[in-house]
């Protein structure tokens, strides 16, 4: 439609006395929103995040160490090594669980219960870049928490753990697999039905732990080759593989090469679909 | 009437002598502005609007007339699928992040930030439109002193009442200083005193030259409120002009109901021969006439009814309502 005669001389003028905004203020602002509500819940987060690695590491290579029910052949060499292939599984299933989760749950409740995301679409700025706030500040909770679960996974088990810290992949890592969770979290919170929350843990938390390669390296899946395909489908054993070649440098793990290339590919892909979901939500 | 195009040639430059029937620059401007959702339902069929800077303009309707669609689109929350919206200047369509500086939205529901306090939905607001740190701390304590919200500071949202927390949607929303203010059905679901409260502070905001868009079901909130009022019904504008033009263009002598008891259908097509009168509508216990402007006809109707047998217990004259308007232009009453 062309505009009409003297369309142009209707001026913004009220915009120009006001701050200034763009996108980088408002993903600020809203980053700093959701820190302060971190801050509030700040001891609820911590007792989500450190319960399960906590009581995990506590049984397995504290208690059954101690009464003689060994895991990893029995040796203390066997133990040892399994208190820390289990250490880089529960580092990376924090990631995977915080980043998904802390996304994906107040998300989906946001969205459809409380109708308050509404008011924060609102700020001057595009959905995808609402959207992207999102992914950056589920992957923040996914570094914290791996950052409390770090201290949990390596000082209690009862058998010494020997870190060999590989920092170039530490450092590329952890940023790629907190990144890739979060934008997990934010498809899975664009398609999750409130009502579908409470299953979560069964359906979806669950299967991501269990066939994560948390427990054991993916290598040694070599007798069971149906598992072993089956769970390349699953981002977690990405991650807990690349957090075995980040802490244990030496240890048998997948290539690099097939950690980071799966976890770029995962994490584009979720992005796309993340936004995608975003959009289809918060607009109609 | 006004419609989009005559107002929006009308807008003359600054600096060229004002013609009288110009008028403030407009705010917002549709045309054919159009939405049907996937489905196949059309909530809003070819709209051309204009709202000027400084006026309360509301839309009037019932539910489905296609009232929150349109603020959606004007708001960027829904994606119109023909036509183009501007808004202080700007194409909602093709530049939606820059059109959400220039609105301000007070939606129907409750869109508070649960996870924030009172003051803290303010001041993360003021952070989101680019205020610092002090600016936005600043408009928070201004603002919760305005609307009378500074004993609740620190409260959740969760333990509002409803009128407290829709004076905070308006303080949040109000707070950037947008180019024109949206509220969705305002008052619905509020008590009397939290709607004249509400009045009230959109009053003052109008006095202060704010550009203010309501939809309400409420005739006698668009009647009070606003300049201009437009009345939709299924997606479509009926009549756009001042309440008082409007109740003019009825060229009604207003309304009289007689109570009385009866066969009020025999009463109806007696009444109805009486000169003067246009329409004649019995309801329970009590008969409804639309009087013409005719001198005398009140009389001749109180008498045509005492002549056909039947006893008056009372009776009442309502000048022409938006509500009467909105009946001859529909055939059908506003729901409450």
């Amino acid at each position: 439609m062309a505009p009409a005669a003297g369309e142009d001389v209707v001026a913004p003028a009220a915009v120009d006395d006001r701050p200034r905004t763009s996108r980088y203020t408002v993903m600020r602002g809203l980053l700093l929103r959701d820190l302060t509500v971190l801050d509030k819940q700040l001891g609820e987060f911590l007792h989500n995040t450190v319960t399960q690695p906590l009581l995990l590491v506590f049984v397995f290579t504290y208690l059954f160490p101690l009464i003689g029910q060994g895991l990893g052949g029995g040796t203390e060499a066997g133990a040892s090594r399994f208190a820390s292939l289990l250490m880089a599984g529960l580092i990376a299933q924090a990631m995977a669980f915080q980043g998904v989760f802390r996304v994906a749950v107040p998300m989906a409740i946001e969205i459809d219960v409380t109708q308050e995301l509404e008011g924060r679409v609102l700020a001057p700025a595009s959905v995808s870049t609402l959207a992207t706030e999102k992914i950056i500040f589920g992957a923040i909770l996914a570094l914290f928490a791996a950052m409390v679960v770090f201290p949990v996974a390596a000082f209690l088990p009862a058998t010494p753990i020997y870190l060999v810290v590989n920092w170039p992949v530490l450092l590329t890592l952890t940023p790629l697999a907190c990144y890739t969770s979060a934008a997990l979290g934010l498809t899975l919170g664009t398609v999750l039905k409130p009502s579908s929350v409470p299953m979560l843990s069964g359906t979806v938390a669950l299967p991501l732990a269990f066939g994560g390669a948390i427990f054991y390296t993916w290598s040694s899946l070599d007798p069971v080759p149906w598992l072993k395909y089956l769970v390349l489908l699953n981002p977690l054993v990405y991650m807990s593989e690349g957090m075995r070649a980040a802490l244990f440098n030496g240890v048998t793990h997948m290539s690099l090469l097939a950690i980071y290339g799966v976890l770029s590919v995962f994490a584009v892909v979720f992005t796309v679909l993340g936004r995608r979901g975003f959009r289809r939500r918060v607009l109609s | 009437m006004t419609d989009g195009s005559s107002a929006l040639t009308a807008i003359a430059r600054d600096d060229a002598p004002q013609p009288l029937e110009s008028g403030p620059p407009a705010v917002i401007t549709t045309t054919g502005l159009r939405k049907t959702y996937p489905g196949g339902l059309t909530a809003v069929e070819s709209l051309d609007l204009t709202v000027r800077q400084g006026e309360i303009f509301a839309l009037l309707g019932p539910n489905g007339a296609g009232k929150t669609t349109t603020v959606g689109m004007l708001t960027t929350r829904v994606v119109p699928t023909g036509g183009t919206a501007v808004v202080n200047g700007v194409d909602v369509v093709a530049d939606p992040a820059l059109a959400k500086v220039a609105v301000g939205v007070v939606a129907q529901a409750n869109t508070l930030d649960r996870g924030l306090s009172v003051w803290e939905n303010l001041y993360f607001h003021g952070r989101y439109f680019g205020f610092g740190n002090r600016a936005a701390k600043e408009a928070a304590d201004d603002l919760l002193e305005r609307f009378h919200l500074s004993a609740r500071a620190k409260a959740r949202i969760a333990t509002l009442s409803g009128g407290m927390a829709k004076r905070l949607m308006l303080a949040r929303a109000f707070l950037p200083r947008p180019a024109v203010l949206f509220l969705d059905e305002p008052t619905a679901g509020l008590d009397p005193q939290s709607r004249l409260a509400l009045w009230e502070i959109l009053g003052q905001l109008h006095a202060e030259g704010e550009t203010i868009l309501i939809t309400t079901h409420y005739m006698e909130e668009a009647d009070r409120l606003a300049q201009r009022v437009a009345i939709m019904d299924r997606g479509r504008l009926l009549a756009l002009d001042t309440p008082e033009n409007l109740r003019r263009s009825l060229r009604t002598g207003g309304v009289l109901v007689l109570r009385t008891e009866g066969d009020l259908e025999l009463l109806a097509r007696r009444i109805r021969l009486v000169w003067g009168v246009l329409e004649a509508t019995p309801g329970p216990g009590e008969l409804c006439v639309r009087l013409g402007e005719v001198d005398g006809a009140l009389a001749e109707v109180v008498g045509a009814a005492s002549r056909a047998g039947f006893t008056v217990h009372s009776l009442s004259v309502d000048e022409a309502t938006l509500e009467t308007v909105f009946i001859s232009l529909t055939g059908k009453a506003l729901r409450e």
